[in-house]
C-alpha cells in the first residue's frame, strides 16, 4: 500500500491536478461564503423580525417561524435532494453549483438567524426601557443600543457556525459541484490511492478550517461577557 | 387646571391588577412623594404614566390634555413631555456618558448638534459629573451612573420628571450625592413626582406626599400632615415602623 | 408549470420508511454512546492528564472536528481495504460518526469538567466529604447542569449528520427515500414526506431530552 503512494506522489502532485484541487477548494470557500453572507442578511432580518411586536406582521412571523424550526430539523442532504427536485423542473438549465448555493443559503439562514435572534434577545430589558422611555423608534432602538450591545454576543457563535458550515458543504458533492470532496472521489476514480486522494482533501478541509476555528476561539475568549 | 391629573387610574401584568383605581393630580412645580410598601404599586403608577406599563383604565390628563395610550403619537408627545429616572439607572452601556445624555436631543429631536452639547455640559456640571464625560457606564460607581441618568432626563427638557426609586440600588455612602442633585432640581419649576424610601428627604422636599397601599392612594396631603398626623392607621403603622430604621 | 402532488405512492411506503428512522435513531444512539465513552476520557486527559496526554487528546479533537466527517469515512471505507482491512458501509459510518461525537463530545464534557468551580471543591473538603460525596454532591450537579443543553443540541445533530450514511449504501431514513424516489419517480414528494419524519424525529427527541433534563437535573432546557 505504501509502495504504491510513494510511487504516485509525484505524479498526484503535479501542476494540473493542483490547480484541479485549488479550484475546487475555491468552490468549497464560494459556497461557505456566499451561503454564510446570505445567511447574515436574511438571518438578521427574520431575528428583527421575529422581535418585532406588530399585529400586521403576526402572519409573516409565523411563517418565519415554521421556516427557521423546521429547516433546523432536515439533514442538509435531504434538502440538497428538495432544492434538487423542485428547481429541476422549474427553472431548467439551473447549474449544480446554483441548486447547491440555494441549499447552503436555506440551511445556515435558518441557523444564523437563531444565532442573531438569541444575540439580539441578549441585550437586558432595562436598556429597551431606557430607550423606548425617551422616545427612541424601533429601527432606533436597533442601530443604536441593541445592535452595539449584542454583535459581541453574535460573532462568536456565528463564526462557530461559519467553521462547522466549511464541512457540512463536503454533501454537495453528491450534486455531483465539483468541491474539494468530489474533487477527491475524481482523484481515486482517476486511479490515485484513496488515502492519497482523500488525504490531501482531508489537509485542504483541514487548512480552511482550523484558522478559522482558531478566529472563532479568540473571538469567544476575547468578547465573552466576563 | 392641575399640570398632571390621574382620575382612577388601574393598571395590570396579565391578570393581576396591581393599580386599583389611582387617583392623584400634582400642580406645575410640584414635588410629589409617593410612599407606601413594596408591592403597593407605587413603581407601576411611575411606568403607567410614561407608557411602558400601558394602563387598563382611567384617565391621565398632562396640562389638561387626556393621553390616549393606544395610538403611538401620542404616546410619542407624551414622553416628550415626560421624562423617568429608573431604579437601575437603564444608563445605555454601549455608549459614553456624553452620549447617553446627548442621544435623545440630538437623534430624536433633531436639534444642532453645538447647541444640545452645550446644554449637557451645563447638566453634567450641574450633577457633578462633567470629568467623567468620555467614561462607560460600566467605570462608573452606582451613584455616579443614577447622576448621569439624571442629566440625561433632563436633557428632554421634561415638564414633568418621574423618579422611581432612584436610591434603592445605591450604596449607603452613595445615597445623598443622588439626593443632593435632586434637591437642586426642585427650585427649576419642574413638577415632579418621587417614588422613594428616604422618608428624611421626601419630608424636607415634598410639597405633598402620597400614601399607596395595595394598588391606591389612601392618605395625601401635606408631609407634615402624612408624618406627623395620619388620618389612616395603615399609614400610621408604616410610617412609625419606617422611620425606626 | 402543472404538477399534481401525489403522496399516496409515499404514504405507502410508510412502514418501510419509518422502519428507515429506526436505523437513523440506532446510528445516532451507538455513535453517541460510543462518542461519550470517548469523550469522558477525553475530556479527563484534557483537564487532568500529564502533558503527553493532554497533547494525544488535543491533536484528536482539532484533526476530527476541522475536517468533513463524510471525508474521514471515505477514508476508512475506501482506504483501508488497501491496508486489507474492509469495512461494511454500516460499520465504516459508525466508526467515523462515533470518532466524530467523541471528538466534539470530549470538548462539551471538558466544558463541564471545568465548570466545577475550586472553591465549592474546597468548601466540600473542608466538610469533610469523601472524595466519592464530592464527586456525588458537588461536581456531578454542576457537569450536569452545564452539559446537558449541549449534549441534547449534539444529539440531534447527530440524528440530522447521521444521513450522510445514505452516500454509503445504508438504509436508514435518507437511504430508504432514495431507494423508494427511484422506484416510484415521486422524489419531491418522498423527501418532502422524510423531511417531515426528521422534524418529526428530532422534536421528539429534544423534547423528551428535555423533559429528563428537567426532572433528573433540573435544567430548563428549551425545545425551541
Amino acid at each position: 500500500m505504501f509502495e504504491q503512494i510513494t510511487e504516485q506522489v509525484p505524479l498526484f502532485f503535479n501542476y494540473h491536478n493542483l490547480v484541479f484541487i485549488l479550484e475546487a477548494m475555491g468552490r468549497t470557500l464560494g459556497m461557505t461564503f456566499i451561503g454564510c453572507g446570505t445567511g447574515f442578511v436574511f438571518g438578521f432580518l427574520i431575528a428583527v423580525l421575529r422581535q418585532s411586536r406588530l399585529r400586521a406582521l403576526l402572519p409573516l412571523r409565523l411563517l418565519a417561524i415554521a421556516y427557521v424550526e423546521t429547516f433546523r430539523r432536515i439533514p442538509f442532504l435531504v434538502v440538497l435532494f428538495i432544492v434538487l427536485f423542485v428547481i429541476e423542473p422549474l427553472l431548467p438549465g439551473t447549474s449544480l453549483f446554483g441548486i447547491a448555493i440555494v441549499s447552503v443559503c436555506l440551511l445556515s439562514t435558518a441557523f444564523l438567524s437563531e444565532i442573531i435572534r438569541s444575540g439580539l434577545e441578549s441585550v437586558p430589558a432595562p436598556q429597551i426601557e431606557g430607550a423606548r422611555a425617551l422616545n427612541f423608534s424601533a429601527v432606533q432602538m436597533l442601530v443604536m443600543v441593541i445592535l452595539p450591545q449584542s454583535w459581541r454576543v453574535i460573532l462568536p457563535p456565528a463564526s462557530a457556525f461559519i467553521v462547522m458550515f466549511i464541512k457540512d458543504t463536503s454533501l454537495a458533492s453528491q450534486l455531483g459541484v465539483i468541491e474539494l470532496t468530489f474533487a477527491g472521489k475524481m482523484l481515486v476514480n482517476r486511479g490515485f490511492s484513496p488515502l492519497l486522494g482523500f488525504g490531501a482533501i482531508l489537509v485542504c478541509y483541514f487548512v480552511l478550517s482550523y484558522p478559522l476555528s482558531r478566529f472563532a476561539a479568540y473571538l469567544e475568549r476575547r468578547l465573552a461577557p466576563s | 387646571m392641575h399640570h398632571l391629573e390621574i382620575k382612577n387610574l388601574s393598571c395590570g401584568y396579565g391578570s393581576v391588577e396591581v393599580l386599583k383605581g389611582v387617583t392623584l393630580e400634582a400642580d406645575k412645580g410640584e414635588v410629589v412623594s409617593l410612599i407606601g410598601p413594596s408591592g403597593s404599586g407605587k413603581s407601576t403608577l411611575l411606568r403607567a404614566l410614561i407608557g411602558l406599563t400601558p394602563p387598563s383604565g382611567g384617565e391621565v390628563f398632562v396640562a389638561g390634555e387626556k393621553i390616549d395610550y393606544a395610538s403611538r403619537k401620542a404616546l410619542r408627545t407624551l414622553r416628550d413631555r415626560l421624562a423617568i429616572v429608573f431604579q437601575q439607572y437603564n444608563l445605555f452601556q454601549n455608549m459614553t456618558v456624553m452620549r447617553n445624555v446627548t442621544i435623545a436631543p440630538l437623534k430624536i429631536k433633531k436639534r444642532p448638534r453645538a447647541e444640545v452639547e452645550k446644554e449637557a455640559s451645563v447638566l453634567l456640571e450641574k450633577v457633578g459629573m462633567i470629568d467623567k464625560r468620555d467614561a462607560y457606564p460600566e467605570e462608573l460607581s452606582g451613584g455616579q451612573q443614577q447622576r448621569v441618568a439624571i442629566a440625561r432626563a433632563l436633557a428632554t427638557n421634561p415638564e414633568i420628571l418621574l423618579l422611581d426609586e432612584v436610591t434603592s440600588a445605591l450604596d449607603p455612602e452613595r445615597v445623598n450625592e443622588v439626593l443632593d442633585t435632586i434637591r437642586a432640581l426642585t427650585d427649576e419649576g419642574i413638577t415632579m413626582l418621587i417614588v422613594s424610601h428616604e422618608m428624611a428627604f421626601v419630608r424636607e422636599i415634598s410639597t405633598r406626599v402620597a400614601m399607596m397601599d395595595d394598588g391606591r392612594i389612601i392618605e395625601c396631603g401635606t408631609p407634615a400632615q402624612v408624618f406627623d398626623a395620619p388620618s389612616k392607621a395603615r399609614t400610621r403603622e408604616f410610617v412609625s415602623k419606617i422611620l425606626k430604621h | 408549470m402543472d404538477y399534481t402532488f401525489q403522496f399516496a405512492e409515499v404514504f405507502k411506503e410508510l412502514p418501510y420508511l419509518l422502519g428507515g428512522a429506526a436505523v437513523t435513531l440506532q446510528i445516532a444512539f451507538i455513535s453517541f454512546w460510543g462518542g461519550a465513552f470517548i469523550g469522558i476520557f477525553g475530556a479527563i486527559a484534557k483537564v487532568y492528564g500529564g502533558a503527553l496526554a493532554r497533547r494525544v487528546a488535543s491533536s484528536y479533537v482539532v484533526l476530527l472536528t476541522n475536517t468533513p466527517a463524510l471525508v474521514q469515512i471515505f477514508l476508512l471505507y475506501y482506504a483501508l481495504p488497501d491496508a486489507g482491512v474492509l469495512l461494511s458501509p454500516m460499520t465504516s459510518v459508525l466508526i467515523g460518526l462515533t470518532l466524530n461525537a467523541g471528538a466534539y463530545l470530549t470538548e462539551i464534557l471538558r466544558a463541564g469538567v471545568i465548570s466545577v468551580r475550586r472553591s465549592e471543591m474546597e468548601a466540600a473538603t473542608a466538610l469533610g466529604m469523601s472524595r466519592l460525596q464530592i464527586l456525588r454532591y458537588v461536581m456531578l450537579p454542576h457537569i450536569a447542569k452545564t452539559i446537558y443543553a449541549p449534549l441534547s443540541n449534539f444529539f440531534v445533530w447527530l440524528v440530522l449528520g447521521s444521513s450522510l450514511a445514505a452516500l454509503f449504501g445504508v438504509e436508514e431514513l435518507t437511504g430508504r427515500a432514495i431507494n423508494i424516489s427511484t422506484a416510484n419517480l415521486r422524489s419531491i414528494e418522498t423527501f418532502v414526506v422524510v423531511a417531515a419524519i426528521y422534524v418529526l424525529l428530532t422534536v421528539v427527541a429534544s423534547t423528551s431530552l428535555a423533559l429528563v433534563g428537567r426532572w433528573a437535573f433540573r435544567v430548563r432546557a428549551k425545545v425551541f
